[in-house]
């Protein structure tokens, strides 16, 4: 492990995000203009709204961004936001990880790959 | 402008998640090029805050909403490869956790909001960027101008879709120019948005910027802690 300062440096901004995202997801979007977005605004204008099918995860937990069972509108949408923050962020960065680039530092002694050359 | 199932039949749905497959695999290899240690997590938490972000629909004219798409947004601020896959877990976890963006339009979902928007906005960002003065309170403007015109683009290969796949008889160019029309009002609040956000950190951080490399005075991007890395490979002679 390498404690460099430059990635305790990194923090702020990481955590700037990271602050960002659940304030906006659980709290913010509560304020969110609940008409109709853009392709379906055109889509009622132009007559073709109607071809949508009803989406087959209609009755999972969180779908339409509210928590089955949480009465409250303001806390089940703003749970559902932070929910998804951290599925997000979970995965997204889990990936990352994963594919990311290994510091020559990083790797094993013993791991047989690595740009040695 | 999460396509719902129905709006783009069964063949181009498929052909779109063909494309869309092939893209992510893409991106995965190129992502490894552009993830270190220490951008891994900003990937992750860019991700996040895109997925915060598109929940805030703001009103545009006339009864209508949008909100980011964040394709300029991440591919700025973590990588072209790294972007896309980002915005294409954010369109992943709506779709499978929230029911927002059909199944069968994940491909064409995948393609239009992830993919066009960060192969048409990156570069064109790159190319603003490169012919305004190196100046550090510059790049969010440019990158604020990709943002915006990365949205109507967006719109317009939705249209490609539908031309080719749309359940719907309907004339390709009025959905076209109601398509573009307003997508234009909503690119507007991606630019606020973006040029918001890569201002921010461009203030405290550029070199965590990843879409500002060789385009800021050397100074500022200069690494004061050698790395064990480039001294090995810049210090030997």
């Amino acid at each position: 492990m390498n404690p460099g300062s430059r990635s305790r440096r990194d923090i702020g901004v990481l955590m700037g995000f990271l602050v960002a995202a659940l304030l906006l997801a659980g709290v913010v979007s509560y304020y969110a203009s609940g008409d109709p977005d853009g392709l379906n605004k055109v889509a009622i204008d132009k007559q073709f709204a109607s071809s949508e099918q009803p989406h087959d995860l209609d009755d999972s937990p969180l779908a339409g961004y509210a928590t089955t069972g949480v009465d409250d509108e303001r806390f089940s949408g703003g749970l559902a936001g932070v929910i998804g923050v951290a599925v997000t962020l979970v995965v997204a960065g889990g990936v990352a990880l994963l594919i990311r680039r290994r510091e020559p530092q990083e790797t094993r002694p013993g791991a047989t790959s690595g740009p040695s050359a | 402008m999460h396509v719902p199932d129905g709006f783009i039949d069964a063949p181009t749905s498929l052909a779109a998640g063909a494309v869309a497959v092939m893209g992510v695999g893409l991106c995965l290899r190129g992502a490894r090029r552009e993830l270190n240690e220490r951008t891994a997590p900003l990937a992750g938490l860019v991700a996040a805050f895109v997925f915060a972000a598109q929940m805030l629909n703001f009103p545009v004219a006339s009864g209508t909403s949008g909100h980011l798409l964040g394709g300029v947004l991440a591919a700025i601020l973590v990588g072209p490869f790294t972007g896309a896959l980002a915005v294409t877990t954010v369109l992943l976890v709506q779709a499978l956790l929230f029911a927002d963006g059909g199944l069968t339009a994940l491909g064409v979902n995948i393609v239009t909001m992830a993919f066009v928007t960060v192969a048409f906005g990156y570069p064109f960002f790159r190319l603003l960027a490169w012919a305004m003065p190196r100046r550090r309170d510059l790049l969010p403007v440019a990158a604020a101008v990709a943002a915006l015109v990365s949205v109507p683009v967006a719109s317009l290969v939705f249209v490609g879709f539908y031309s080719v796949g749309g359940t719907v008889d309907l004339s390709v160019s009025s959905v076209a120019a109601a398509m573009v029309g307003v997508h234009l009002f909503i690119g507007i609040g991606e630019a606020v948005i973006t040029g918001l956000t890569v201002a921010s950190v461009i203030t405290v951080r550029p070199d965590l910027v990843y879409g500002a490399r060789g385009l800021l005075p050397r100074a500022q991007l200069e690494l004061r802690i050698p790395t064990p890395s480039t001294a090995a490979s810049g210090g030997q002679p």
